[in-house]
């Protein structure tokens, strides 16, 4: 069974493949999306994220879940020569990674009900696992991010993370009326599949910061592989992707 | 439930597109359109006619009413500046500038943008990368993964740029 609901500012899609699917799970992981939005959203003014910058809370006040993405953004930090930072403007921004790692939970507890066969894509970052209900591997297209309802290539995964890190919006020429001489970056869309979608979206995040480097860097990274796509419609791709992609095209 | 995904996605960016390309005409919102057709005039935009290339003479569908004031009217002439919204992955920010009753610029004062740049990356080793020009697969798939957040928090920053231009 497939469902799809919006949840913080995005399409949530759930689809099970193992026949004793129903609401109930559907619902719980809606919910831990709830929880999650509740928690870290830095747009509801009673999060506790939202507390934390305001700085009504003490340290040793923080929630288990709270310390953890704390950890894991420090973490992520170190990993990424610096350039994963959820420091902006004084204000503690962890979503960067809580996405990813929400996905990655919430794909942990289908299994933890015993689903073996499902994914979950939020806004576009997808945790897979099993096969799909044709008993094959899930097939994930990469969106063309000059022509959104086109697709630029075709991967075949199981148990897997995919994200996509990008903005659709530098691709139609709008600039930044502070920066106007500055140039357009080159970089529009970088892929990242990776062990699981916690791992893939906060390297697709910070491998996408650092532009044309981004792909080398997830080069030298083990288990990962990237498709990287630049201003003038050329993709760049790490040494391994090939071994994802879908030979025959799955028919229309 | 896949194709209405798809199809709410193809028209939120749609719609974002439209809304960008299109704004030297004020025919922005569903208020706005309502409004339009209620006082037609001879400034209106040739969408509501059968087709774009009609002029006003050729198709009176339109009845021949003086001009009349009543569109400049909607919107204040100035800048107006829409929430900033949350795209997961930073934040988007619209503002809209109004000049004689009409939307003539959409600028974005913040979008999901690089992080810190100013950190050196270790250089190294040239990989053993691979290129090729990106090209439709024409394929059907179970999933689709891209960066699709940023129109929808455009939309919405953008309506409130509009709500506050209407004074």
């Amino acid at each position: 069974m497939k469902q799809t609901r919006l949840l913080m500012g995005m399409p949530i899609t759930v689809e099970i493949v193992d026949s004793k699917a129903n609401e109930k799970y559907l619902n719980l992981v809606y919910d831990y999306f709830g929880y999650i939005d509740r928690k870290f959203s830095t747009y509801k003014d009673d999060s506790e994220i939202s507390k934390i910058n305001k700085k009504i809370l003490r340290e040793d006040e923080y929630s288990r879940d709270m310390q953890t993405i704390l950890k894991l953004c420090a973490q992520t930090k170190k990993e990424t020569n610096g350039y994963f930072d959820i420091l902006h403007n004084g204000i503690l921004d962890p979503s960067g990674l809580v996405k990813g790692w929400s996905i990655h939970k919430a794909a942990n507890l289908l299994k933890e009900n015993g689903f073996k066969n499902f994914y979950i894509d939020a806004g576009g970052d997808i945790e897979v696992s099993g096969k799909n209900k044709l008993g094959n591997p899930w097939s994930v297209g990469i969106r063309n991010p000059f022509q959104k309802d086109q697709i630029v290539k075709v991967i075949l995964i199981s148990n897997k993370g995919v994200a996509t890190s990008g903005t659709s919006i530098r691709g139609q020429h709008i600039y930044n009326p502070y920066k106007k001489d500055q140039d357009l970056n080159k970089i529009i869309s970088l892929t990242i599949i990776g062990p699981n979608v916690y791992e893939a979206d906060r390297f697709a995040t910070a491998a996408f910061a650092m532009q044309e480097e981004g792909i080398k860097f997830i080069e030298n990274l083990p288990d990962f592989e990237g498709y990287m796509i630049d201003i003038k419609g050329i993709a760049t791709y790490t040494s391994n992707f090939e071994k994802y992609i879908a030979q025959d095209k799955p028919e229309k | 439930m896949k194709k209405l995904f798809i199809s709410i996605f193809a028209v939120l960016s749609l719609v974002a597109y439209s809304l960008f390309y299109r704004n030297q005409t004020p025919k922005v919102s569903p208020n706005l359109s309502a409004k339009s057709i209620q006082t037609p005039t001879k400034t209106l935009p040739a969408q509501s006619q059968p087709t774009q290339s009609a002029s006003i003479t050729s198709t009176p569908l339109l009845p021949t009413t003086p001009l009349t004031k009543a569109l400049s009217s909607l919107y204040k002439d100035g800048s107006y500046t829409g929430d900033t919204v949350d795209a997961y992955y930073g934040n988007v920010q619209v503002q809209i500038t109004v000049t004689r009753g009409k939307i003539s610029d959409v600028q974005f004062l913040q979008y999901p943008n690089d992080r810190s740049t100013s950190v050196y990356i270790n250089s190294q080793a040239m990989p053993d990368l691979k290129q090729e020009a990106i090209q439709d697969q024409n394929a059907n798939v179970d999933i689709i993964s891209g960066a699709t957040f940023t129109s929808q928090a455009f939309v919405q920053s953008l309506i409130s740029a509009i709500d506050k231009a209407k004074g």
